[in-house]
Protein backbone atom coordinates (compact mmCIF):
# COMPACT_ATOMS: atom_id res chain seq x y z
CA UNK A 1 0.00 0.00 0.00
CA UNK A 2 0.84 3.48 -0.56
CA UNK A 3 1.47 6.36 1.26
CA UNK A 4 -1.69 8.48 1.31
CA UNK A 5 -0.07 11.76 1.30
CA UNK A 6 2.97 11.02 -0.96
CA UNK A 7 1.92 8.43 -3.31
CA UNK A 8 5.28 7.36 -3.46
CA UNK A 9 6.52 5.28 -0.57
CA UNK A 10 5.14 2.78 1.44
CA UNK A 11 2.46 3.36 4.09
CA UNK A 12 4.14 1.76 7.34
CA UNK A 13 1.60 4.02 9.70
CA UNK A 14 -1.75 3.83 10.33
CA UNK A 15 -3.43 6.13 12.09
CA UNK A 16 -7.35 5.30 12.78
CA UNK A 17 -9.03 8.04 14.43
CA UNK A 18 -12.80 7.90 15.85
CA UNK A 19 -13.78 11.97 16.56
CA UNK A 20 -17.34 12.81 17.44
CA UNK A 21 -18.01 9.30 15.85
CA UNK A 22 -16.77 9.76 12.46
CA UNK A 23 -14.20 6.96 11.55
CA UNK A 24 -11.19 7.87 9.72
CA UNK A 25 -8.16 6.05 8.25
CA UNK A 26 -4.87 7.32 6.99
CA UNK A 27 -1.59 5.22 5.75
CA UNK A 28 1.15 7.63 5.82
CA UNK A 29 5.06 6.32 4.67
CA UNK A 30 7.07 7.32 7.74
CA UNK A 31 8.49 10.40 6.62
CA UNK A 32 5.14 12.11 5.95
CA UNK A 33 3.67 10.81 9.38
CA UNK A 34 6.89 12.37 10.86
CA UNK A 35 5.79 15.96 8.76
CA UNK A 36 2.19 14.90 10.31
CA UNK A 37 2.30 16.04 13.77
CA UNK A 38 -1.02 16.29 14.58
CA UNK A 39 -0.85 12.44 14.89
CA UNK A 40 1.63 13.03 18.20
CA UNK A 41 -1.25 13.50 20.45
CA UNK A 42 -2.34 9.96 19.70
CA UNK A 43 -0.56 6.63 18.14
CA UNK A 44 2.84 7.63 18.97
CA UNK A 45 4.29 9.87 21.43
CA UNK A 46 7.09 12.57 20.96
CA UNK A 47 9.12 9.92 23.11
CA UNK A 48 8.76 7.16 20.53
CA UNK A 49 9.16 9.51 17.64
CA UNK A 50 12.27 11.55 19.23
CA UNK A 51 13.75 7.55 19.45
CA UNK A 52 13.20 6.43 16.08
CA UNK A 53 14.34 9.52 14.75
CA UNK A 54 17.37 8.81 16.89
CA UNK A 55 17.84 5.61 15.57
CA UNK A 56 17.97 6.62 12.01
CA UNK A 57 20.85 9.26 13.16
CA UNK A 58 22.79 6.51 14.98
CA UNK A 59 22.44 4.35 11.75
CA UNK A 60 23.58 6.55 9.18
CA UNK A 61 26.81 7.73 11.56
CA UNK A 62 30.05 6.76 10.29
CA UNK A 63 31.46 6.83 13.62
CA UNK A 64 29.87 4.41 16.66
CA UNK A 65 32.13 4.71 19.81
CA UNK A 66 31.81 1.50 22.12
CA UNK A 67 31.90 3.12 25.20
CA UNK A 68 29.47 5.24 27.06
CA UNK A 69 28.82 7.66 29.09
CA UNK A 70 31.62 7.48 31.72
CA UNK A 71 29.43 8.59 34.93
CA UNK A 72 26.00 6.39 34.37
CA UNK A 73 27.33 3.64 31.95
CA UNK A 74 24.92 4.54 29.50
CA UNK A 75 25.29 3.02 26.29
CA UNK A 76 24.66 4.39 23.02
CA UNK A 77 22.58 1.74 22.02
CA UNK A 78 20.63 1.37 25.58
CA UNK A 79 20.31 5.41 24.59
CA UNK A 80 19.18 4.90 21.09
CA UNK A 81 16.33 2.29 22.48
CA UNK A 82 15.24 4.78 25.21
CA UNK A 83 15.93 8.30 23.96
CA UNK A 84 16.87 9.18 27.61
CA UNK A 85 19.98 10.44 29.12
CA UNK A 86 21.15 8.29 32.14
CA UNK A 87 22.58 11.69 33.78
CA UNK A 88 23.88 14.94 32.99
CA UNK A 89 27.26 14.19 31.40
CA UNK A 90 25.40 12.06 28.80
CA UNK A 91 24.59 15.34 26.84
CA UNK A 92 28.29 16.14 26.48
CA UNK A 93 28.99 12.48 25.53
CA UNK A 94 26.48 11.82 23.25
CA UNK A 95 26.00 15.65 22.12
CA UNK A 96 28.03 15.18 18.62
CA UNK A 97 25.16 13.10 17.57
CA UNK A 98 22.18 14.20 19.04
CA UNK A 99 22.78 18.08 17.83
CA UNK A 100 20.58 17.55 14.61
CA UNK A 101 18.23 15.19 15.95
CA UNK A 102 17.73 17.56 18.43
CA UNK A 103 17.46 20.26 15.63
CA UNK A 104 14.76 18.24 13.85
CA UNK A 105 12.91 17.31 17.10
CA UNK A 106 12.61 21.21 18.42
CA UNK A 107 13.51 22.88 15.78
CA UNK A 108 16.22 25.19 17.40
CA UNK A 109 19.60 24.28 19.15
CA UNK A 110 20.57 27.01 21.74
CA UNK A 111 18.59 27.84 24.99
CA UNK A 112 17.22 31.29 24.91
CA UNK A 113 15.15 30.65 28.53
CA UNK A 114 16.06 30.98 32.08
CA UNK A 115 19.98 30.64 33.08
CA UNK A 116 19.58 29.35 37.00
CA UNK A 117 21.84 31.63 39.43
CA UNK A 118 24.27 28.87 40.60
CA UNK A 119 24.65 26.28 38.15
CA UNK A 120 24.45 29.44 35.68
CA UNK A 121 27.40 31.31 36.99
CA UNK A 122 29.42 33.01 35.12
CA UNK A 123 27.54 32.54 31.88
CA UNK A 124 24.15 34.08 33.38
CA UNK A 125 26.81 36.87 33.96
CA UNK A 126 27.49 37.68 30.46
CA UNK A 127 24.27 36.75 29.20
CA UNK A 128 23.02 39.64 31.12
CA UNK A 129 25.89 41.68 29.83
CA UNK A 130 24.82 41.05 26.49
CA UNK A 131 21.44 42.30 26.84
CA UNK A 132 22.83 45.00 28.46
CA UNK A 133 24.83 45.90 25.33
CA UNK A 134 21.94 45.46 23.18
CA UNK A 135 20.02 47.68 24.98
CA UNK A 136 22.96 50.04 24.97
CA UNK A 137 23.12 49.97 20.89
CA UNK A 138 19.96 50.74 20.98
CA UNK A 139 19.84 53.48 23.22
CA UNK A 140 22.67 55.09 21.18
CA UNK A 141 20.60 54.79 17.88
CA UNK A 142 17.86 56.42 19.64
CA UNK A 143 20.14 59.27 20.65
CA UNK A 144 19.46 58.81 24.46
CA UNK A 145 23.12 59.35 25.03
CA UNK A 146 22.28 59.81 29.42
CA UNK A 147 20.70 56.61 29.47
CA UNK A 148 23.85 55.18 27.31
CA UNK A 149 26.26 56.32 29.89
CA UNK A 150 24.77 54.73 32.43
CA UNK A 151 24.79 51.03 30.61
CA UNK A 152 28.38 52.16 29.25
CA UNK A 153 29.27 52.41 33.31
CA UNK A 154 27.01 49.13 34.43
CA UNK A 155 27.89 47.18 31.59
CA UNK A 156 31.91 48.06 32.89
CA UNK A 157 31.17 46.96 36.16
CA UNK A 158 30.09 44.23 35.77
CA UNK A 159 33.04 43.03 33.64
CA UNK A 160 35.17 44.17 36.35
CA UNK A 161 33.48 42.04 38.60
CA UNK A 162 32.71 38.77 36.53
CA UNK B 1 -16.10 38.14 27.15
CA UNK B 2 -16.45 34.46 28.41
CA UNK B 3 -12.96 33.61 28.56
CA UNK B 4 -13.65 32.73 31.79
CA UNK B 5 -16.08 29.76 31.30
CA UNK B 6 -14.07 28.77 28.41
CA UNK B 7 -10.52 28.65 29.73
CA UNK B 8 -10.81 26.84 32.94
CA UNK B 9 -7.19 26.05 34.21
CA UNK B 10 -3.38 27.26 33.72
CA UNK B 11 -1.22 25.19 34.39
CA UNK B 12 2.99 25.74 34.04
CA UNK B 13 5.00 22.48 34.18
CA UNK B 14 8.85 22.87 34.59
CA UNK B 15 11.37 19.80 34.50
CA UNK B 16 14.33 19.88 36.30
CA UNK B 17 17.38 17.53 37.43
CA UNK B 18 20.06 17.16 40.21
CA UNK B 19 23.52 17.50 38.35
CA UNK B 20 25.61 15.42 40.79
CA UNK B 21 22.85 12.39 41.07
CA UNK B 22 22.45 9.81 37.97
CA UNK B 23 18.58 10.66 36.11
CA UNK B 24 15.36 8.32 37.46
CA UNK B 25 16.42 5.79 34.54
CA UNK B 26 19.81 4.76 35.54
CA UNK B 27 19.68 5.81 39.41
CA UNK B 28 19.05 3.65 42.44
CA UNK B 29 17.14 2.69 45.48
CA UNK B 30 19.31 5.20 47.95
CA UNK B 31 20.25 7.88 45.23
CA UNK B 32 16.19 8.55 44.93
CA UNK B 33 15.71 8.44 48.41
CA UNK B 34 18.78 11.56 49.01
CA UNK B 35 17.05 13.35 45.82
CA UNK B 36 13.95 13.38 48.17
CA UNK B 37 15.76 14.79 51.28
CA UNK B 38 17.45 17.04 49.04
CA UNK B 39 14.23 19.12 47.65
CA UNK B 40 12.25 18.72 50.58
CA UNK B 41 14.92 19.91 53.09
CA UNK B 42 15.17 23.17 49.92
CA UNK B 43 11.91 23.90 50.42
CA UNK B 44 11.64 23.67 54.30
CA UNK B 45 14.27 26.12 54.30
CA UNK B 46 11.97 28.89 53.65
CA UNK B 47 8.66 28.02 55.60
CA UNK B 48 6.07 27.37 52.69
CA UNK B 49 4.16 24.47 54.78
CA UNK B 50 4.16 21.95 52.16
CA UNK B 51 3.45 18.75 52.89
CA UNK B 52 5.89 15.54 51.43
CA UNK B 53 3.60 12.36 50.39
CA UNK B 54 5.69 9.18 49.21
CA UNK B 55 4.02 6.96 46.48
CA UNK B 56 4.29 4.32 48.93
CA UNK B 57 1.99 5.81 51.16
CA UNK B 58 -1.02 6.08 48.92
CA UNK B 59 -3.42 3.46 48.47
CA UNK B 60 -4.42 2.50 44.61
CA UNK B 61 -7.56 4.51 44.96
CA UNK B 62 -5.86 7.96 46.52
CA UNK B 63 -3.58 7.44 43.92
CA UNK B 64 -5.83 7.63 41.19
CA UNK B 65 -7.94 10.49 42.70
CA UNK B 66 -5.06 12.61 42.62
CA UNK B 67 -4.64 12.11 39.12
CA UNK B 68 -7.73 12.61 38.22
CA UNK B 69 -6.96 16.18 39.63
CA UNK B 70 -3.83 16.56 38.28
CA UNK B 71 -2.10 16.87 40.94
CA UNK B 72 0.12 13.80 39.78
CA UNK B 73 1.24 12.12 37.11
CA UNK B 74 0.25 8.16 36.30
CA UNK B 75 4.29 7.88 35.39
CA UNK B 76 4.84 9.17 39.29
CA UNK B 77 1.60 6.73 40.34
CA UNK B 78 3.56 3.61 39.34
CA UNK B 79 6.41 4.57 41.43
CA UNK B 80 6.85 3.37 44.97
CA UNK B 81 9.33 4.62 47.89
CA UNK B 82 11.51 5.84 45.01
CA UNK B 83 9.27 8.40 44.21
CA UNK B 84 7.33 11.41 46.21
CA UNK B 85 5.52 14.94 45.79
CA UNK B 86 5.74 17.96 47.62
CA UNK B 87 2.39 19.58 47.90
CA UNK B 88 1.60 23.29 48.90
CA UNK B 89 -1.47 24.08 51.55
CA UNK B 90 -3.78 25.40 49.11
CA UNK B 91 -3.03 22.86 46.18
CA UNK B 92 -2.14 25.10 43.33
CA UNK B 93 1.95 23.84 43.89
CA UNK B 94 2.92 20.51 43.13
CA UNK B 95 6.74 19.19 43.14
CA UNK B 96 7.20 15.73 42.09
CA UNK B 97 10.18 13.77 42.51
CA UNK B 98 11.83 11.13 40.59
CA UNK B 99 9.19 11.05 37.83
CA UNK B 100 10.75 11.07 34.79
CA UNK B 101 13.09 13.48 36.02
CA UNK B 102 14.41 14.62 39.35
CA UNK B 103 12.31 17.49 39.87
CA UNK B 104 8.64 18.88 38.12
CA UNK B 105 7.74 21.60 39.40
CA UNK B 106 3.57 22.24 38.43
CA UNK B 107 1.67 25.30 39.20
CA UNK B 108 -1.94 25.52 38.57
CA UNK B 109 -4.94 28.14 38.86
CA UNK B 110 -8.16 29.13 37.38
CA UNK B 111 -8.89 30.79 34.57
CA UNK B 112 -6.12 32.32 32.03
CA UNK B 113 -3.83 32.40 34.19
CA UNK B 114 -0.25 31.34 32.82
CA UNK B 115 1.97 34.65 33.56
CA UNK B 116 1.00 34.26 37.25
CA UNK B 117 1.68 30.29 37.16
CA UNK B 118 5.02 31.21 35.78
CA UNK B 119 6.00 33.70 38.17
CA UNK B 120 4.78 31.69 40.92
CA UNK B 121 6.83 28.10 39.56
CA UNK B 122 9.90 30.56 38.34
CA UNK B 123 10.29 31.77 42.08
CA UNK B 124 10.02 28.07 43.70
CA UNK B 125 12.66 26.76 41.29
CA UNK B 126 15.10 29.73 42.16
CA UNK B 127 14.03 28.44 46.24
CA UNK B 128 15.16 24.84 45.60
CA UNK B 129 18.43 26.06 43.53
CA UNK B 130 19.58 27.96 46.42
CA UNK B 131 20.28 24.47 47.64
CA UNK B 132 20.34 22.22 45.47
CA UNK B 133 22.55 21.88 41.87
CA UNK B 134 20.78 21.80 38.66
CA UNK B 135 21.98 20.23 35.82
CA UNK B 136 21.98 23.05 33.37
CA UNK B 137 24.11 22.75 29.71
CA UNK B 138 25.28 26.93 27.88
CA UNK B 139 24.08 25.47 24.93
CA UNK B 140 21.07 23.37 25.50
CA UNK B 141 19.62 25.01 28.71
CA UNK B 142 18.06 22.84 31.79
CA UNK B 143 19.09 19.32 30.94
CA UNK B 144 15.99 16.62 31.19
CA UNK B 145 15.62 12.91 30.62
CA UNK B 146 14.13 12.94 27.79
CA UNK B 147 15.71 15.41 25.21
CA UNK B 148 12.08 16.81 24.02
CA UNK B 149 11.71 18.99 27.25
CA UNK B 150 15.13 20.16 26.95
CA UNK B 151 16.08 24.10 26.85
CA UNK B 152 13.67 25.69 29.39
CA UNK B 153 11.62 22.06 30.93
CA UNK B 154 8.89 23.83 30.47
CA UNK B 155 5.10 23.16 29.36
CA UNK B 156 2.80 25.74 29.44
CA UNK B 157 -0.98 24.56 29.08
CA UNK B 158 -4.65 25.59 29.59
CA UNK B 159 -7.78 23.56 29.72
CA UNK B 160 -10.22 24.91 27.98
CA UNK B 161 -14.30 23.67 27.60
CA UNK B 162 -14.91 23.60 23.04
CA UNK B 163 -18.66 22.56 23.24
CA UNK B 164 -19.68 24.51 20.36
CA UNK B 165 -16.57 23.84 18.43
CA UNK B 166 -17.50 19.59 19.31
CA UNK B 167 -20.72 19.86 18.60
CA UNK B 168 -20.36 21.28 14.72
CA UNK B 169 -17.33 19.08 14.19
CA UNK B 170 -14.61 21.82 14.07
CA UNK B 171 -12.40 20.07 16.82
CA UNK B 172 -10.33 18.05 14.30
CA UNK B 173 -9.53 20.99 11.60
CA UNK B 174 -8.51 23.13 14.63
CA UNK B 175 -6.36 20.38 16.11
CA UNK B 176 -4.63 20.27 12.90
CA UNK B 177 -4.20 23.34 12.63
CA UNK B 178 -2.54 24.55 15.79
CA UNK B 179 0.31 21.34 15.22
CA UNK B 180 1.36 23.16 12.32
CA UNK B 181 2.78 25.92 14.54
CA UNK B 182 4.27 23.92 17.35
CA UNK B 183 0.84 23.96 19.50
CA UNK B 184 -0.52 20.24 21.03
CA UNK B 185 -3.87 19.91 21.96
CA UNK B 186 -5.49 17.01 23.01
CA UNK B 187 -8.52 15.66 25.27
CA UNK B 188 -8.33 15.71 28.73
CA UNK B 189 -10.01 12.93 29.75
CA UNK B 190 -10.37 10.04 27.59
CA UNK B 191 -7.92 8.49 25.87
CA UNK B 192 -6.22 9.34 22.61
CA UNK B 193 -8.18 11.53 20.57
CA UNK B 194 -11.43 11.32 22.09
CA UNK B 195 -12.32 13.85 24.46
CA UNK B 196 -14.67 13.60 27.95
CA UNK B 197 -16.94 16.71 28.43
CA UNK B 198 -15.30 18.63 25.67
CA UNK B 199 -12.60 19.47 27.43
CA UNK B 200 -8.81 19.94 25.70
CA UNK B 201 -6.00 20.88 26.60
CA UNK B 202 -3.40 22.94 24.33
CA UNK B 203 0.25 22.83 25.44
CA UNK B 204 3.55 24.18 23.61
CA UNK B 205 5.81 21.24 21.95
CA UNK B 206 9.01 22.92 21.47
CA UNK B 207 10.98 23.79 24.90
CA UNK B 208 13.88 25.23 23.28
CA UNK B 209 14.71 28.30 21.80
CA UNK B 210 12.42 30.65 22.92
CA UNK B 211 12.49 32.19 26.37
CA UNK B 212 9.37 30.92 28.91
CA UNK B 213 7.32 34.78 28.29
CA UNK B 214 7.63 33.77 24.08
CA UNK B 215 6.44 30.38 24.85
CA UNK B 216 4.15 31.57 27.22
CA UNK B 217 2.78 34.50 24.89
CA UNK B 218 2.74 31.74 21.87
CA UNK B 219 -0.13 29.32 23.94
CA UNK B 220 -1.82 32.43 24.89
CA UNK B 221 -2.53 34.03 21.80
CA UNK B 222 -3.39 30.03 20.21
CA UNK B 223 -5.52 30.19 22.58
CA UNK B 224 -7.42 33.47 22.29
CA UNK B 225 -7.97 32.65 18.83
CA UNK B 226 -9.71 29.16 20.08
CA UNK B 227 -11.94 30.73 22.30
CA UNK B 228 -13.06 33.67 20.03
CA UNK B 229 -13.80 31.02 17.20
CA UNK B 230 -15.66 29.06 20.31
CA UNK B 231 -17.51 32.60 21.33
CA UNK B 232 -18.62 32.91 17.09
CA UNK B 233 -19.61 29.19 16.69
CA UNK B 234 -21.54 30.03 19.98
CA UNK B 235 -23.49 33.18 18.73
CA UNK B 236 -23.94 31.34 15.47
CA UNK B 237 -25.62 28.31 16.75
CA UNK B 238 -27.62 30.35 19.56
CA UNK B 239 -29.17 32.46 15.89
CA UNK B 240 -29.29 29.58 13.84
CA UNK B 241 -30.07 26.88 16.48
CA UNK B 242 -32.19 28.47 19.38
CA UNK B 243 -35.04 26.27 20.07
CA UNK B 244 -33.37 22.59 19.62
CA UNK B 245 -30.02 23.98 21.72
CA UNK B 246 -32.56 25.20 24.60
CA UNK B 247 -34.56 21.66 23.89
CA UNK B 248 -31.04 19.97 24.64
CA UNK B 249 -29.90 22.26 27.18
CA UNK B 250 -33.02 21.53 29.34
CA UNK B 251 -33.46 17.31 28.27
CA UNK B 252 -30.05 17.31 29.96
CA UNK B 253 -30.87 19.47 32.86
CA UNK B 254 -33.52 16.88 33.18
CA UNK B 255 -31.71 13.76 32.99
CA UNK B 256 -28.74 15.21 35.26
CA UNK B 257 -31.69 15.85 37.75
CA UNK B 258 -34.17 12.70 37.29
CA UNK B 259 -32.14 9.78 36.30
CA UNK B 260 -31.02 6.80 38.58
CA UNK B 261 -27.43 5.70 36.85
CA UNK B 262 -25.33 7.43 34.84
CA UNK B 263 -22.03 6.15 33.33
CA UNK B 264 -19.02 8.50 33.31
CA UNK B 265 -19.57 9.44 29.51
CA UNK B 266 -22.98 10.39 29.89
CA UNK B 267 -22.60 12.38 32.87
CA UNK B 268 -19.45 14.28 31.33
CA UNK B 269 -21.61 14.96 27.99
CA UNK B 270 -24.91 16.22 29.86
CA UNK B 271 -22.95 18.82 32.17
CA UNK B 272 -20.64 20.05 29.52
CA UNK B 273 -24.02 20.66 27.63
CA UNK B 274 -25.52 22.04 31.19
CA UNK B 275 -22.21 24.55 31.49
CA UNK B 276 -22.69 25.54 28.48
CA UNK B 277 -26.38 26.61 28.31
CA UNK B 278 -25.18 28.55 31.20
CA UNK B 279 -22.24 29.86 29.82
CA UNK B 280 -24.60 30.91 26.88
CA UNK B 281 -27.66 32.53 29.37
CA UNK B 282 -29.97 29.81 27.69
CA UNK B 283 -30.79 28.10 30.68
CA UNK B 284 -32.10 28.53 33.97
CA UNK B 285 -30.37 26.10 36.52
CA UNK B 286 -27.22 25.26 38.05
CA UNK B 287 -26.69 28.76 39.43
CA UNK B 288 -24.68 28.23 42.44
CA UNK B 289 -22.71 25.07 41.24
CA UNK B 290 -19.30 25.23 39.80
CA UNK B 291 -19.84 22.10 37.11
CA UNK B 292 -15.91 21.97 36.18
CA UNK B 293 -15.79 21.06 39.67
CA UNK B 294 -18.44 18.28 39.37
CA UNK B 295 -16.77 16.82 36.51
CA UNK B 296 -13.95 16.04 38.26
CA UNK B 297 -15.32 14.88 41.59
CA UNK B 298 -18.24 12.29 39.25
CA UNK B 299 -14.60 10.58 37.66
CA UNK B 300 -14.50 7.01 38.73
CA UNK B 301 -11.89 7.09 41.49
CA UNK B 302 -13.00 10.71 43.06
CA UNK B 303 -16.55 9.27 43.34
CA UNK B 304 -14.77 6.01 45.11
CA UNK B 305 -13.22 8.04 47.45
CA UNK B 306 -15.29 10.19 48.06
CA UNK B 307 -17.59 7.15 49.32
CA UNK B 308 -14.50 5.74 51.24
CA UNK B 309 -14.01 2.57 49.49
CA UNK B 310 -13.51 1.10 46.18
CA UNK B 311 -17.38 0.57 44.37
CA UNK B 312 -18.49 -1.54 41.50
CA UNK B 313 -19.60 -0.50 38.17
CA UNK B 314 -23.48 -0.71 39.15
CA UNK B 315 -22.63 0.55 42.32
CA UNK B 316 -20.48 3.35 40.62
CA UNK B 317 -22.97 4.57 38.24
CA UNK B 318 -26.07 4.58 41.21
CA UNK B 319 -23.75 6.91 43.25
CA UNK B 320 -22.90 9.25 40.35
CA UNK B 321 -26.32 9.87 39.48
CA UNK B 322 -26.71 10.31 43.24
CA UNK B 323 -24.40 12.83 43.99
CA UNK B 324 -25.52 14.98 40.37
CA UNK B 325 -29.10 15.26 41.65
CA UNK B 326 -28.13 16.00 45.16
CA UNK B 327 -25.86 19.08 43.87
CA UNK B 328 -28.03 19.80 41.47
CA UNK B 329 -31.27 19.92 44.02
CA UNK B 330 -29.18 21.37 46.61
Amino acid sequence: MLCDECGKNEARVHVTSIINGNKTERHLCEECARKNQSFLNSSFSMENLFSSMLNNAFNTATYLPSKGCSKCGMTYDEFRNTGKFGCSDCIDTFKQRLMPVVRNIQGYDTHAGKIPKRAGGSYRVQKDIEKLKLQLKQAVEKEEYEKAAQLRDKIKEMEENK
Amino acid sequence: MENKDIVITSRIRLARNLKNYKFPIKMNQEEAQNIIKEVNSAINRVNLNYKLIYMHELSNLQKSALIENHLISPALAEKNHTAAFLLSPDKKVSIMLNEEDHVRIQTIDKGMSLKECWNLSDKIDDVIEETVDYAFDHELGYVTSCPTNIGTGMRASVMIHLPALSITNQVEKLLYGVSQIGVAVRGVYGEGTKSLGHLYQISNQGTLGASEETLIEKITQVTDQIVEKEEKTREFLKKKNYDELEDEFYRAYGLLTNARRMTTEEAMRLISLVKLGKDMEMIKAADNIDLYNLMTKIQPSNLSSLMGKELLPNEMDNERAEIIRSEFLK
